[in-house]
């Protein structure tokens, strides 16, 4: 591998590079200005802790470490799904379904690749286990989070419709299943796009990352086509798995819509 | 034929609802606005949580299927919804002979429900509730949004069908004249409480 060394001063230039088009966008009273340093700012001290985090992770290697890990990403994305939504169920309900399905679809799948398809010695080994379900976390968190704020906001808009339709002794299935149709299909457009835009439209940003690195392109490629795949897996099986247990939710045991199990966030 | 009625049922403010309806009977429900009318009718409808039991017959509310329940003991809300693009794909037989008696032309099954009128609305919510065979009505004031003629033209269907099927029927309504034209029995919510009003019937 001929990796070129990144030195902190290759990336001062890239930093000044943001803080010129802060001071453009300050000039011009965009507004932005702000919030774009703040951003990039968060992006260094983030990845450099990360970076902190994974190196001593990468020395240690252990599973205990790398599980618990593996549990606080799991925990902050489910913290981002329930922020991301714009009706939550009451009851800790939101995140306790975005949590859970994450953990069903992205955990199940990442340690699925780990042992069946790369095999890594030991299957956990952090450098695969830690950027594989980092990736599969984000993309997953991402479905989730559409499907079910789509889900929800449907229902809280088309009371009227539900309602009537459980008037003419539908069962609570029928009643949503357009709803639960759409919500899936909100939660899985992202990954369908960038699939079928892929090499096409844009070099995804693992595989450039990988290139730039110093792997050979062909295997960089077929890495980048197992992420692709283990991604929509995860993010399909997560939204299905959200979706089905928030559309149940949002009805009782005797089918009737129970729109005071959600309330809004503030905004 | 079986008889529909609410044990002790509450509801919102009101509180200990003892009724009962015979098949073929019209029971008006009248009150001022907000008074719990329309959610007297989703308790007996099982659309919302009440306390109390409602029964048709021998058969409980709470051991029947809801949806089974809400399929027989049919509530036809004041503003109704429609989903699909036409408005016969609505309906779960033809109804022609209901179209022509609402003042319909038979061509409305294919119309396409964004042009509907609030007054074709409510009729056609009617005919469609009516084209799954319900065994029990209950109308919220179903004449709303109504001309004068489309009222009494409704009123006559309903009363005809409510009497050769049978159906016990509570009916939300506002306006004294209808309550005196369809009633059997006259209804009014006082604060927490159901009282008959006896002094008016229809013959």
């Amino acid at each position: 591998m001929n990796v070129i060394a990144l030195s902190w001063w290759q990336l001062m230039m890239a930093a000044g590079l943001v803080i010129a088009l802060a001071l453009c966008t300050f000039l011009a009273r965009l507004g932005v200005g702000r919030s774009l340093l703040i951003a990039a700012a968060r992006t260094a001290i983030q990845l450099a802790l990360v970076g902190l985090v994974l190196e001593t992770l990468f020395a240690v290697g252990s599973l205990h470490w790398v599980a618990l890990m593996g549990l606080v990403m799991l925990l902050l994305a489910g913290r981002e799904v329930m922020a991301r939504q714009s009706y939550r169920l009451r009851g800790g309900w939101s995140f306790g379904i975005g949590t859970l399905s994450m953990f069903v679809s992205a955990f199940s799948v990442t340690v699925l690749t780990l042992v069946a398809v790369i095999g890594p010695e030991p299957w956990y080994a952090p450098q695969y286990a830690i950027p594989l379900l980092g990736m599969l976390l984000g993309n997953t968190m991402t479905g989730v989070a559409l499907g079910l704020e789509r889900l929800t906001e449907s229902a809280w808009r088309a009371r009227d419709e539900i309602e009537n339709r459980l008037m003419l002794g539908q069962t609570w299935q029928q009643a949503c299943s357009g709803f639960r149709r759409n919500a899936m299909r909100a939660g899985l457009t992202p990954i369908i796009n960038s699939m079928a835009a892929a090499g096409i439209v844009s070099l995804p940003g693992m595989m450039t990352g990988q290139i730039l690195a110093g792997t050979a392109p062909a295997l960089a490629v077929k890495y980048q086509i197992l992420i692709m795949f283990t991604i929509a897996a995860g993010t399909g099986f997560g939204t299905f798995v959200a979706v089905s247990i928030a559309a149940r939710r949002l009805f009782d045991g005797r089918e009737r819509l129970r729109l005071d199990r959600l309330y809004p966030a503030k905004q | 034929m079986a008889n529909l009625k609410l044990h002790r049922v509450a509801i919102g403010d009101l509180e200990d609802v003892e009724l009962e309806i015979s098949p073929g009977e019209i029971a008006c429900l009248s009150g001022p606005s907000g008074s719990g009318k329309s959610r007297l009718l989703r308790a007996v409808a099982d659309l919302e949580r009440h306390r109390g039991t409602v029964a048709l017959g021998d058969r409980r509310q709470q051991d029947t299927p809801a949806h089974q329940w809400r399929r027989e003991i049919m509530m036809i809300p004041a503003e109704s919804a429609w989903w699909f693009d036409t408005v016969g794909e609505h309906f779960a037989q033809p109804m022609p002979q209901a179209l022509a008696a609402v003042g319909i032309p038979e061509d409305a099954a294919s119309w396409p429900v964004t042009r509907l009128s609030s007054g074709e609305k409510q009729r056609l919510a009617l005919v469609r509730a009516l084209s799954f065979a319900p065994r029990v009505l209950l109308l919220d004031e179903p004449t709303a949004n109504l001309d004068r003629e489309s009222t009494a033209q409704v009123e006559d269907w309903l009363r005809h069908y409510i009497r050769e099927q049978k159906c016990p029927v509570l009916w939300v309504a506002h306006h004294e004249d209808q309550i005196a034209r369809v009633a059997n029995r006259h209804l009014r919510i006082d604060g927490k409480r159901l009282l008959e009003d006896d002094a008016e019937t229809a013959p």
